[in-house]
């Protein structure tokens, strides 16, 4: 089921949230140790690519394998980017769900009720809305912010792996891996600390 | 002295002491009741209950700014950890995420009771299978992380299910774990006073409790960060307490100023100090007597009752003005009847008001009557027994003389009067559609500054906004909560089709035995859940040995107890059903707030479908629009006292028909009245200043002084040989410019009751003194002169 066009968020007037107070402390990002000079070249090339892009629109497949279930989670659905704060997550199988997440405001309809918060009220959520958003805006200084990242591979095929930073992170999430060639993202994969995993594929573009 | 000069001193001795000690026992109060209808109708009951003892009566919100977030919460905690303690409070919320964690595990450990969802449906192996499969939905969906906890134990996610049934767009921000104002920049602490809205003391006691704890929280910190901190707080009691505190500060300051003020002003005049004291005898004698009558009539004195008390300054003072003034006429002959005429007009004109259903009005009225009258015999039997031998002051002829010839040319003038009046009526019609205020905040005692602090930091904090409330009342807390649970049914679909926002209800925590016992029965035995696992499975990705958690849950739950009110304690849901259960006189009411979609009011439509719904319940319940129906109770007073004072004004001119017994002369008395309340009602309306009750009743005292002076000037014109005409002049110019201070200062109030009242009364004297002096026949000096020979 399509959402209708119209439905935006009522959050405003936090703009500046998450490039603002948060940017304090955080200028550079060192690169790491075992990092190559070519891979850091790389990294900086990505980065360069990544923020050039202004507009995503793709199709997702997730799974989720739980130690609690037998048998994985599958859901899919479609990825929209404006650069460089606003993600949209519509799931569309096999609950209809769109989550989005714009000027720091997260909103959440489902079941014809939409819920929003600001991130900074909830900042447990911010590891796994920030990861993504932070890669596709090629927002290094963002992704320090939480993780530290270690670049792997080319340009035509890399990986990032962010480990969060602070300890209460750490409590739920392990790592976040995101693979990619050039400036698209092929996969997300974000292992919780309690060893459940989900990974996200992002599928072919969708026309406008 | 005379015996009977002894006599009176013993009687007035006894009566002030007596008046003393009423006005010293009675109660005071500066709450919204003086503004509440004595006979009220169900809704305005229910709407009088709600101002005083309604949820949002007993809130207040406070915020802490300054320093940083961290420091803030710092405080917030301490704060909330300090005021639990303390018993003035049911409660106090700081959206503290250890207290969050707390609800959410109450509602975890009894969600087979709570939860509307379960009935047999949900154990039937289909009903199980298409709740799990949802449930495992929502564990692929961004909800998840918050599921997966609970899943094994709780895999239909009941618990989910209460939790979103609450209204979440309402909580406040969180910074640093606490609540904060949605810029961050304040931390934001709730607290629900045990002391109901018209427990002022309560009220106070519990807003000093909140200022100690912050500054002890204060106190805790590091001295770096203690200066930049701020505090401030509102809501309700903090407003009542705010209010009676300016009225209780106003009233003493107003009565000083213009004590001072017409003290200074006689003693300009009488050059005399005795004089000065002796006047002031019945003033004072008025005033206390008009608080005990008023303590005698009244549960309680009302702050505003005694602002009014300065206006008695400025009329009583004038009965002493003329026997000073005038004092080589024969009092007891020539003064008193005309006097007694005047205090009888004003009597009958505030008597009008005492069959007023708002309080407010009717202590004035009986202030009036018992001030005045005490006033008034005071002048007449005591004071003449008080005279000093030989007491000696200034004679005020040459001064009267002087205002003599400038009547003869303000008689000169008169013809312009007509143009007054039709000047006056024109502007009347003009402005008729706007003339009146029609809202019960024009009556509010609030400082206009004090409400808009309060409506930012409810706005901040989500406060409920409790402009629209389903009430549903029955005699039991069963049977109420059962009403209130089939209302919720109803307004439910209303809900999905976005008809509402949504709606709280007690129900939600504390639903009613009936429904527990219902949903309790619902459950079944371990075994039988467990074939119903197996079957209900079927196609899911988990098997019926995971849920072994679950299975000993809904087998202990089948065991427990249903979940009684004392159950939820203090915690912030025992709060919500504290505030949202109420005992009333009658029974138990239910309240179930309303809140509207994307908008802070109910569209006319919505309304009626609301209405329509809970008459569908055919429960006890009914919506209330707050906001109309304090409107409507206004309109209604506002009406009453335009109708009680048409009634006074009837009232003063039949009285002076059998005391003048000539039609000649009682529209001589009338006619400058009435074109001084229409000159200043017109001055009202040009300004664009919408008129209130408080105008109303200004109007009234404007006819119950000027009466006083339309009198002299009627007995000038009739008994010329009666006293000296320039003495009167002298004493009614001079009693006019008491009452002009006294109104003028009450004119300065911030009170904006006492200050309406003031700016009508102050320049409408004025008038019908000016007015009574044109309008009077002429009595030139030979003519009195030749009469006393």
């Amino acid at each position: 089921m399509r959402r209708p066009p119209g439905a935006r968020l009522r959050g405003r007037c936090q703009a500046l949230v998450l490039v603002g107070t948060l940017a304090i402390g955080s200028e550079s990002l060192a690169a790491s140790p075992a990092e190559s000079a070519d891979e850091s070249a790389a990294f900086d090339q990505l980065l360069k690519l990544l923020a050039e892009r202004r507009h995503d629109h793709v199709t997702f497949t997730e799974v989720q394998e739980l130690a609690i279930l037998d048998r994985p989670l599958r859901s899919s659905g479609e990825l929209l980017y404006d650069a460089p704060d606003r993600l949209e997550k519509r799931t569309l199988e096999p609950r209809p769900e769109d989550l989005v997440l714009e000027h720091g405001m997260l909103s959440v309809e489902r079941d014809h009720h939409r819920h929003s918060v600001s991130l900074r009220d909830f900042p447990q959520a911010v590891p796994y809305v920030e990861s993504l958003r932070a890669t596709l805006a090629g927002d290094r200084a963002a992704m320090a912010r939480y993780f530290t990242v270690q670049f792997s591979g080319t340009l035509g095929s890399w990986t990032l792996a962010l480990t969060p930073a602070d300890a209460i992170l750490k409590r739920s999430v392990q790592h976040i891996l995101i693979t990619g060639e050039r400036d698209r993202i092929r996969t997300v994969q974000i292992r919780q600390s309690d060893g459940d995993t989900s990974t996200l594929t992002i599928g072919g573009e969708v026309g406008p | 002295m005379t015996r009977a000069g002894k006599a009176a001193t013993l009687i007035w001795a006894l009566g002030a002491l007596l008046a003393a000690v009423i006005a010293a026992r009675a109660s005071y109060t500066a709450d919204l009741s003086a503004f509440l209808p004595r006979r009220a109708n169900a809704a305005q009951r229910l709407l009088v209950e709600q101002l005083r003892e309604g949820p949002a009566a007993h809130l207040i919100i406070a915020a802490i700014g300054g320093a940083d977030a961290a420091t803030r919460a710092v405080v917030s905690r301490h704060m909330a950890l300090q005021l639990r303690a303390d018993p003035a409070f049911l409660a106090i919320d700081n959206g503290d995420t250890a207290q969050l964690e707390r609800d959410r595990e109450f509602l975890f450990e009894h969600r087979y009771l709570l939860s509307p969802r379960v009935s047999p449906q949900l154990f039937t192996p289909s009903g199980l299978h298409q709740a799990i499969g949802a449930a495992l939905d929502v564990l692929a969906s961004s909800a998840g992380p918050l599921a997966k906890p609970l899943f094994l134990r709780d895999p239909t996610l009941e618990t989910l299910a209460i939790v979103e049934s609450l209204d979440a767009s309402r909580a406040p921000h969180t910074a640093a774990g606490v609540w904060s104002t949605p810029d961050g920049a304040r931390a934001l602490l709730l607290a629900h006073t045990r002391a109901s809205g018209a427990d002022i003391d309560g009220q106070q006691a519990a807003c000093g409790a909140f200022e100690n704890s912050f500054a002890a929280a204060r106190a805790a910190l590091p001295a770096a960060q203690r200066s930049a901190l701020s505090f401030s707080m509102s809501g309700p009691p903090v407003l009542a307490v705010a209010s009676r505190a300016t009225i209780k500060s106003q009233v003493w300051r107003l009565s000083a100023v213009s004590a001072v003020a017409i003290a200074a002003l006689l003693i300009a005049v009488y050059r005399s100090l005795p004089v000065l004291l002796l006047t002031l005898v019945p003033v004072a004698s008025g005033a206390l007597a008009g608080v005990a009558a008023v303590a005698l009539g009244f549960p309680a004195v009302h702050g505003i009752t005694l602002g009014f008390g300065v206006t008695l300054i400025g009329e009583s003072v004038d009965y002493a003005i003329y026997f000073f003034t005038q004092r080589s006429s024969d009092f007891r002959r020539a003064l008193w009847p005309t006097i007694r005429l005047g205090v009888l007009t004003s009597i009958c004109g505030f008597a009008a008001l005492l069959p007023s259903a708002f309080p407010g009005l009717s202590q004035l009225g009986l202030y009036s009557i018992a001030g005045l009258t005490a006033a008034a015999l005071v002048t007449r039997f005591v004071l003449p027994a008080w005279l000093p031998r030989g007491l000696r002051m200034r004679d005020l002829s040459a001064a009267g003389s002087r205002l003599e010839r400038l009547c003869v040319r303000l008689r000169a003038a008169r013809g312009a009067l007509l143009l007054v009046a039709i000047l006056a009526a024109a502007v009347l019609y003009l402005h008729r559609g706007a003339l009146w205020s029609r809202e019960l905040a024009a009556l509010s005692p609030i400082r206009a500054a004090d409400l808009q602090r309060d409506e930012e930091l409810r706005a901040a904090a989500g406060a409920p906004d409790t402009g629209y409330i389903v009430v549903a009342a029955a005699a039991e807390r069963e049977t109420t909560l059962q009403a209130a649970e089939a209302v919720s049914a109803r307004l439910t679909p209303l809900v999905d089709r976005d008809v509402i926002g949504g709606f709280d209800s007690p129900t939600r925590f504390l639903p009613s035995l009936a429904a527990q016992e219902a949903r309790r029965h619902s459950l079944p035995p371990a075994n039988v859940l467990r074939m119903r696992l197996d079957e209900g499975l079927r196609g899911l990705p988990l098997s019926a040995a995971r849920l072994e958690p679950f299975v000993s849950d809904v087998e202990r739950a089948r065991d427990g107890p249903l979940l009684q009110q004392a159950d939820l304690g203090g915690s912030s849901l025992g709060l919500a059903v504290e505030t949202l259960l109420v005992r009333g006189s009658a029974g138990w009411s239910a309240l179930l707030p309303v809140s509207a979609h994307d908008a802070p009011d109910l569209p006319a439509a919505a309304i009626a479908q609301v209405r329509g719904a809970v008459a569908s319940a055919s429960v006890g319940a009914e919506l209330l629009d707050l906001k109309r129906e304090a409107d409507r109770l206004y309109a209604g007073y506002l009406a009453e006292a335009v109708r009680l004072a048409i009634g006074g004004f009837i009232a003063i001119v039949l009285l002076l028909i059998v005391a003048l017994r000539s039609p000649v002369r009682v529209a001589r008395v009338v006619a400058p009245l009435a074109l001084s309340v229409l000159t200043v009602a017109a001055c009202f309306a040009a300004l664009g200043h919408a008129l209130t009750i408080l105008h109303v009743v200004g109007m009234l005292l404007i006819v119950a002084v000027g009466s006083n002076y339309a009198l002299f000037f009627d007995r000038a014109a009739l008994h010329p040989e009666e006293g000296s005409a320039p003495l009167t002049l002298a004493s009614l110019a001079l009693a006019n410019f008491a009452t002009v201070i006294a109104f003028g200062v009450l004119a300065c109030s911030s009170v904006p009751v006492l200050a309406d009242l003031g700016a009508t009364v102050a320049p409408g004297t004025l008038l019908a003194l000016l007015f009574s002096a044109m309008l009077a026949p002429a009595v030139t000096r030979a003519v009195a002169a030749a009469a006393v020979e």
